[in-house]
Parts: structure tokens; sequence; C-alpha cells
């Protein structure tokens, strides 16, 4: 079986399967990692965005063969030390604003939120509520007024 | 033990001793005989309101007023209720096993707090489990009809505070001083000069060597210093690490990933599978094996699962609705309707007709369970609100006896209704037993869209009869295709269906439905009446029951009526409200949200109330339905149209236990809403919905989501918590549908108003499952 290595939230990690499998499966049902959540497989729901070298992606729609040595996924288990603290700036915003319901979409949610402030800058601007708008992440307990809170509490403090 | 649904005369101050209050009686529980404290509860008998007297023009109390669907539930819980136990540990922590199931609505964090509140314990040294199937507490496990908070409240509180009286006698004993004189805060009790014991050091003294009744005196709301405070969810800093163990989350050893190959329509079966031995030789496939409604694979990624459902061949039998699409049902729910019994009088009528299409209560979680089937046990773990029923039910499809089925309740991502119903873990069982080995059983996304659980399309019709400003008779005819309830509250309702207000033989759907519905208006004769039409889709409740859909109908023609009679929507209700609760939710959302105030054409507001689980609401909707705000671009698959830009949720909960997760509860329920009236619904065509992801069903997404949504929680009106995980869906329904048609100008009678425009190109149907992309670096950002 083939033999994939990448860097896995700081630690250069090698993993055993298949080229074709996605990445999300690879980390959930191979390596245990299972902070980033299989909602849809189909790169719809967005529950399993993560940051590939610091951008938003979603590793179901990605095969484990596609992923270099060199790239570094970070999933929201590794966002914390991103930052060097216990938690990520945008984690403790959800925390102040209680955002979660259910859960399931939140570590997706969130890995969306830091990328969509990070893009938002980089293009010169905070982030408003058009580039909020973008975010295709489904919360099905419907939590979208204090998800839009949070990420912009927590912009204010990244 | 029955109370009014509404208590419009009744305390405002949440004082106690009076009608609907809990007064300072003393409620019984009992020490258990354990190695360290344990006090089980038994039921308290709740206060009986007095009946009203009506104002003129009066309507006669309906069922739903006298008795609903939650003081049933009570009543039937209420001879098992001492069976649940908080425990006092060694280390200072208290536990409690909760027999219900979280999904998100903040059970766990409410339980605590009342835990908390009893004891003078921090919260966080209360740790609350969800108790596996426990057969003994038959229906006082079901989580459903928002009634956990009103079942639970006072049984949990009088076991925390005898508790807390126990530890206290048994510092007293220790220190040889009168209990009286001592103190607790924090989880530590003082005495005299200022000597202190911390509960973990007393546990074991105060543990009883056999059961003993005692009682104590629950504590006084205003002396409360965490039950009504907001309070965040103890889960949340697990939620946002990662670290929340979902039912997708656990390993069992061995149990591997597991996933079906399902049939091109509802319910369909295996003829012949033409390819399994080709399909279990592909990489990482351990097992094929076909199941009642489909194939099973196993493998060791879902991926791979997913890789094989592509490869097989199978020939599949007919389901059970195959002739069936969107206009057929439609057509057979016309043709079941029950007549109007008022016919149009000397007066002035309205005659409305609304439809609801189908609906998915699937949450974001897929359906997935873990099954270890051997051959004289089974262990279950899945996301249950049922779990007793799911428990004997898989015991007879394995041929076991109840005691070898062990079935956990696992932390669920969302419900939504969905895990009343057992089928996805009794699949895994059929699948464990028929491989012999332990499965974790995942449905895809387009499964649970498919083949999962529906809110059946309904028909509302409305007729109304007014003459010189008093309206005369308010009629209305609801007509579903069947909803599903075999999940085990039928079993509760037989029992005690004898004692109900209601006469006749009435069906099941049809007491739930009386149960639940009662019109808030003085509109002189009214009825509201429920038929079925049973096909055999697989429906279910959705998030509440028939309210989104019945209050719809009946706030739209409310505004018909307010227009044919030349007033102003909310001055008509004030008029002809016969429940003051919802008169002052409806007062404070009017002067809250500035009803009135001017808009520009194609934008207006509306207003929606209902009163249900014996809580209160007025929703406020503004929405915009100008050409550019319903054409604004999205990038991706995803529908726009009107957008709901402001809503404001006014709620009286009774008493609202932590009104942090009250208003999260409002917010999700106003999403719901925006989902119901503008975006969401399943196509139903040739005996299978076509919708196969969240970009064909098209649930609230942050660009339909209003940039202003404000709660506003009034006063308690009692010492009891009202429902309140559904109560919004419905009056924010009635909002934003009734903005919609004052906004356009025309009232609409078919929802979501999208559902005539197939807004999506449909998956194949076969294979069941598609493939995944490959793509996903193509759209980093």
């Amino acid at each position: 079986m083939p033999s994939h290595t990448f860097k896995l939230n700081g630690k250069q990690v090698t993993v055993e399967a298949e080229n074709n499998v996605r990445l999300l499966w690879v980390l959930r049902d191979l390596l245990g990692v299972t902070g980033p959540k299989y909602g849809c497989a189909l790169d719809v729901c967005k529950a399993c965005t993560s940051h590939i070298n610091g951008k938003a992606f979603n590793p179901c729609s990605v095969q484990v063969s596609d992923i270099k040595p060199t790239d570094e996924i970070t999933t929201i288990e590794g966002l914390p030390a991103t930052v060097g603290k216990d938690l990520h700036p945008m984690q403790e915003a959800w925390l102040d604003y209680d955002v979660a319901q259910c859960g399931y979409c939140q570590p997706g949610q969130i890995m969306a939120a830091v990328a969509k402030v990070k893009q938002a800058r980089a293009a010169g601007h905070e982030v408003s509520d058009a580039d909020v708008d973008e975010l295709r992440n489904i919360c099905r307990c419907g939590t979208y007024t204090r998800i839009r809170e949070a990420i912009k509490a927590g912009a204010r403090k990244m | 033990m029955a109370e009014l649904r509404r208590s419009p005369n009744g305390p405002a101050d949440g004082s106690a001793d009076k009608p609907g209050g809990l007064g300072r009686r003393r409620f019984l529980g009992y020490l258990v005989a354990a190695p360290t404290l344990a006090v089980a509860v038994s039921w308290a008998a709740e206060a009986t309101d007095p009946q009203r007297a009506y104002a003129s023009v009066p309507t006669l109390p309906q069922p739903e007023e006298l008795f609903d669907l939650g003081d049933l539930q009570n009543l039937a819980a209420a001879p098992t209720s001492g069976l649940i136990s908080v425990q006092v540990n060694t280390d200072g922590t208290a536990s409690f096993a909760v027999p219900r199931a979280e999904v998100g609505q903040g059970m766990t964090t409410a339980i605590a707090m009342m835990v908390a509140e009893e004891m003078d314990l921090p919260l966080e040294k209360v740790s609350v489990t969800l108790a596996d199937a426990r057969p003994e507490l038959m229906m006082n496990q079901l989580t459903g009809g928002s009634n956990s908070m009103r079942s639970m409240y006072v049984p949990v509180r009088t076991a925390a505070a005898i508790a807390r009286q126990r530890l206290v006698e048994t510092a007293a004993a220790q220190w040889g001083v009168a209990a009286s004189g001592l103190s607790t805060r924090n989880g530590v009790v003082t005495g005299p000069g200022g000597r202190t014991a911390s509960y973990g050091s007393l546990t074991t003294a105060a543990a009883s060597r056999q059961t003993t009744a005692v009682s104590a005196t629950l504590k006084s709301p205003s002396t409360f210093t965490i039950l009504g405070k907001p309070q965040n969810r103890i889960d949340a800093h697990d939620i946002v690490t990662g670290r929340k163990k979902f039912g997708m989350d656990l390993q069992v050893p061995n149990a591997k990933p597991t996933m079906v190959a399902r049939p091109p329509t509802i319910n369909g079966t295996v003829v012949s599978v033409n390819n399994a031995a080709a399909v279990r030789a592909m990489p990482g496939i351990t097992d094929v094996v076909a199941i009642t409604h489909g194939v099973a694979v196993r493998g060791d990624t879902f991926g791979q699962c997913i890789d094989a459902i592509q490869a097989l061949d199978v020939t599949w039998g007919p389901g059970t609705v195959d002739r069936e699409s969107d206009d057929t049902v439609k057509a057979k729910l016309r043709a079941a309707q029950v007549p109007m019994t008022v016919p149009p009088l000397l007066s002035k009528t309205i005659d409305a007709e609304f439809t609801f299409a189908f609906a998915s209560n699937s949450p974001l979680e897929p359906d997935n369970a873990i099954a270890d089937v051997r051959p004289d046990r089974a262990e279950i773990w899945a996301s249950l609100k049922v779990p007793i029923v799911a428990q004997e039910q898989i015991a007879a499809r394995l041929g076991l006896p109840v005691s070898a089925v062990k079935v956990h309740v696992v932390e669920g991502g969302g419900s939504f209704g969905r895990h009343l119903f057992h089928d996805v873990a009794a699949e895994a069982a059929e699948i464990s037993q028929k491989m012999g080995k332990p499965v974790k059983l995942s449905w895809s996304r387009t499964d649970n869209f498919r083949q999962g659980r529906t809110h059946p399309m309904s028909i509302s019709r409305v007729r109304v009869n007014y003459a010189l400003g008093n309206v005369l008779s308010y009629e209305q005819r609801h007509t579903s295709v069947q909803t599903d309830f075999g999940h085990g509250l039928g079993e509760m309702i037989t029992a005690t269906a004898a004692h109900l207000p209601v006469g006749g033989n009435l069906s099941f759907a049809e007491t739930i439905f009386e149960l639940t519905q009662s019109s808030p208006y003085n509109f002189g004769v009214t009825t509201q009446v429920l038929n079925e039409v049973p096909l055999k889709f697989n429906t279910g409740s959705m998030r509440n029951i028939y309210s989104p859909n019945v209050v719809c109908a009946q706030e739209l023609v409310v505004d018909q009526l307010a227009a044919k009679m030349g007033k102003d929507p909310v001055r008509f209700r004030r008029e002809f409200l016969r429940d003051q609760r919802l008169l002052a939710v409806l007062n404070k959302a009017a002067e809250a949200g500035n009803w009135g105030k001017p808009m520009p054409a194609g934008t207006a507001q509306g207003i929606g109330l209902h009163s249900e689980y014996r809580g209160a609401v007025a929703v406020l909707a503004e929405i915009d339905c100008r050409p550019q705000t319903v054409n604004r671009p999205i990038r991706g698959e995803g529908v726009t149209g009107p957008r709901v830009t402001r809503a404001l949720v006014v709620v009286d909960a009774g008493f609202a236990i932590n009104p942090r997760g009250l208003e999260a509860q409002m917010i999700g329920g106003v999403q719901d809403a925006i989902a119901l009236v503008l975006t969401s619904s399943l196509h139903v065509r040739n005996g299978i919905p076509l919708e196969g992801s969240w970009d064909n069903y098209f649930y609230t997404r942050q660009w339909n989501s209003p940039l202003d949504l404000r709660v506003i929680i009034m006063p308690n009106t009692s010492d009891t918590p009202s429902g309140a995980g559904e109560l919004a869906v419905a009056p924010a329904v009635a909002a934003i549908a009734c903005a919609y048609a004052r906004a356009t100008g025309a009232m609409p009678t078919s929802f979501p108003i999208n559902h005539g425009t197939l807004g999506f190109e449909p998956l194949p149907l076969e294979p069941s499952t598609p493939q995944s992309p490959t793509d996903g670096l193509d759209h980093t950002f």
C-alpha cells in the first residue's frame, strides 16, 4: 500500500493508504483525528474545514496522494498552537459568545472564520458582513447570529 | 396533575403559593443504599390552575388548553421518576446520569444548573452524563415535545436539595451541633467557629445503609444564584477544541466503517447483488452483505465504502411509495379533507388553503450507529431519544432477550426529531449480525435526504365567518400524510388515554393534534381538526409536529381578517386575543420592534404569535422582497430570494432556567423558520426525493440569515419553565409569511415559496451515494 507523509498539526506523520482515499478519511478513520467532521463528503456542508498551509480547505475533497510531504495540515486540534496559546482568539470568542449548540459544525466554522478574517486582511480590509455572507458552512441548529458576532469579536483579537 | 397551557390571569411576579407556583412545599425523595451519598427522587404533583372566565364573544376552552402534550408525558412519567438519582463523589463532585438525549438543545447544561443550585455546588463540579437505555424507566426516558425541562425541573432539584440536606446533617452529627446552625457554599459545609468540611469528605459518612424516604424544601426562586442566570454551555470548551465526541467520533474495537448502497426509491428492497465477490475484493473492503433495504459494505475507511457503492451492481425491488410524487400526494390530501361544519352564513367569509411541502428533519451529523452483535448479546451506541423502545425492538429483531442488549445513548450532532427513531441503530444491528463483526454504520448525506425521515406534506384549510366587527367562526382542517409516531409515545398514550379530557375515539395522531393545537383568539365557534392519509413514507416530527404549518395558516388568515375589517394587524390581534401572556409579548414586540414604521415598497414587517409548551412567543420579522435583494448573486450553488433583514423574538418562557440557552433556542427557531417559509423542501418524484445534498436542500445559510436578530426574554411569569426547543419555530414561520404577504401584496399559499422552481440539478439515483470530489485544493481561501 502506498505511504504518504505530511505535516499534521506541527508533526510530520506517515500513513499507509490507497492513493485515492480522501484526506478526511485518512485523518478520521486511520489517524483518529476527529475534529474535522464528516457532514457530507461532497465539499458542500464544510463541516470538515481545516487549513492547508494556512488556507481553508475541505479534506473530504482532496485525495491523500495530492498532499505533498511539505504541506502543513492544521485541524481544529492544532489551531491553538498556530498562535502559541491554549486557545486561538477565535475559539475564545466562540466561548465568550456561547456560540455552539450541538457543536457538530463548530470546528469547521471556527477554521473557516480564521481563514476568512485573514483573507479579508490580505485584501486590505477587516472582515465584513459581506465576507461572512460568503461562508458556506451549514449550521443546522441555526446559530448563525452568534457565529457572525463571534467572528467579528475574534477578528479584533487576532 | 393537569395544568392550563396558558395562565392568563396567573401570577406575574413568580411568587410562590399562587396558582401555577411550586410553593414552599416539601418534596419527597429517597436516600439510596450506596457506598457514597446517593439520592433518588419521587414525583411531585404540580398545582392545578383554576378554570378561568372568558371574555365576551367567548370561545370554549379547547382540549390543548386544559391538558397539553407535556402534561401527558409528565403524567406517564410520574410513577417511575423516583428511579433517577444524584450521586455525591469523594472528590466533591456530583454526578447525574440523565435519562434524556443531548442533541444541542442545552439540556445537560440546564440539568447541571439545577443540581448546582440546590446543592450549593459550583457548576463545574457537576457532571451530567447520558444514561444508557433503562427499561425500568418506561416512558420517562423520552426526549421530545420540548418536555425535558418541564418534567425534570422538580425531580432533579429535589434530589439535589436532599443531598445537600443530608451532607449538612452528617457534618452536624460529626461536630455535635445542630444542623440549623450550618451553612453551605461552593461545595463546603461551614459550622460554628468557622470549621468546614467539603462535600467530598462527608459523602461516605452521609451514605445510607438502607433506602429511606426523606423530604426537603426547594429553594425559593428569589434566592437563586445559578438558575435563571445566563450560563454558557458546559460542553462549550470541548466543542471549540474539537474534543467533544459525537457518535461519529466514537472508536469501538474492530467496528470498521460501514455504509449501505440503497435502492432508487424509498424503502426499496434487494432482488439480487450481481457482483458481491468483485466488490469484496476491492481495496480496504472486508464484507458485503444484502440487508432489508440495501447492500451493506464494510471497510477500512468510509471513503472505500463509498468506492464500493460506486461499483456495486444490484437489482432492486420496489419501494413503498414508488408511484407517489408531489402532485399525487397533494391530490390524495385534497380528497381526504374533512368538510367544514359551518357554512358561509349571512356574513362575510374567508376561505383559504395552504400547502406545505415535504421537508427533511436530517441533522448535520449523518445518521450513524455502532453495533457489536454476538450470538448471545449485543451492544449498541447511538444518539437515541427513545432508547428503551430501541432496545426492545432491536432485541426482538435479533432474537435476543432485552436484557442481553445494551444500548448506550451518545451525544448527537443535532436531532430535530430524527433521533426519535432508532431505524439506523436497528440497521447497524442487522448488519453486524449478518457480518458477524462489529460495525460503525454511517448513512451518507444523500441517504439522509432521500431515505431518511421527512416532515410530511400537509394542506391546511381555513374558513372564517365574520360580521359586524365580530368573528363568528374559525374552522381549520389540517390534512397531512401520516406522521409516524411509532417511536413509543403510543405506548404511553395507550396507558393514559383513558384519563384524557377529550372524548370519542380519537386516533393517536388526532390526540397529539388536540393536545398541541388551539387558537388563541376569540373567534366564536372554533374547530381545528386533523385528518391523515396513510402513505408509507418515512415520516416523523421536525422541530415541532404540526404547529409551524397550522399557525402559519392561522396567522395569514388573521392578517386577511384584519385587512377586511380595515384594522392594523397588531391592533386587530390586541382586540381579539384571549390570552394575556400572548398579549403581553405582542405589545412588547410591537413597541421594541417599532411596529408600523415607514418601510420602502417591496419590504414589510410581519407579526406572528404562538403559545405552546406553556410558553408564549411573538415574532416581528422584516423582509426585503425587492428585485435587487431577491436576485443578489451568491458564489457557487445556492439560493438567495427574499431576505429576512431583521427579526425580533419576544418570549415568555414561564421561568427561564438559562436565559442564554433560551436565547440560543429562539435564534435557531428563527433560522428554521426562514428555511421553511422561503427555501427548504423536498421534491418527491416517483417515489423518492430529488434532494441529495445541502446544496439541494436549502437550509438557511449565512447569506439568508438576518443581520439583525434580537431576542427579548420577558420577566418570569411562573416558577416553572415552559418548553423552549421548538417554541420559536411556529411564530417565526407565521411572522415571515405575513411579512412576505404584506411586502408583495399577495398572500402566499404554498410553502416554501420557492418550491415550484427546482433550483438544482438532481444527483443520480444510482449509485445512491455519489463519489466525493477530488478538486478540493482548487477552492482554498
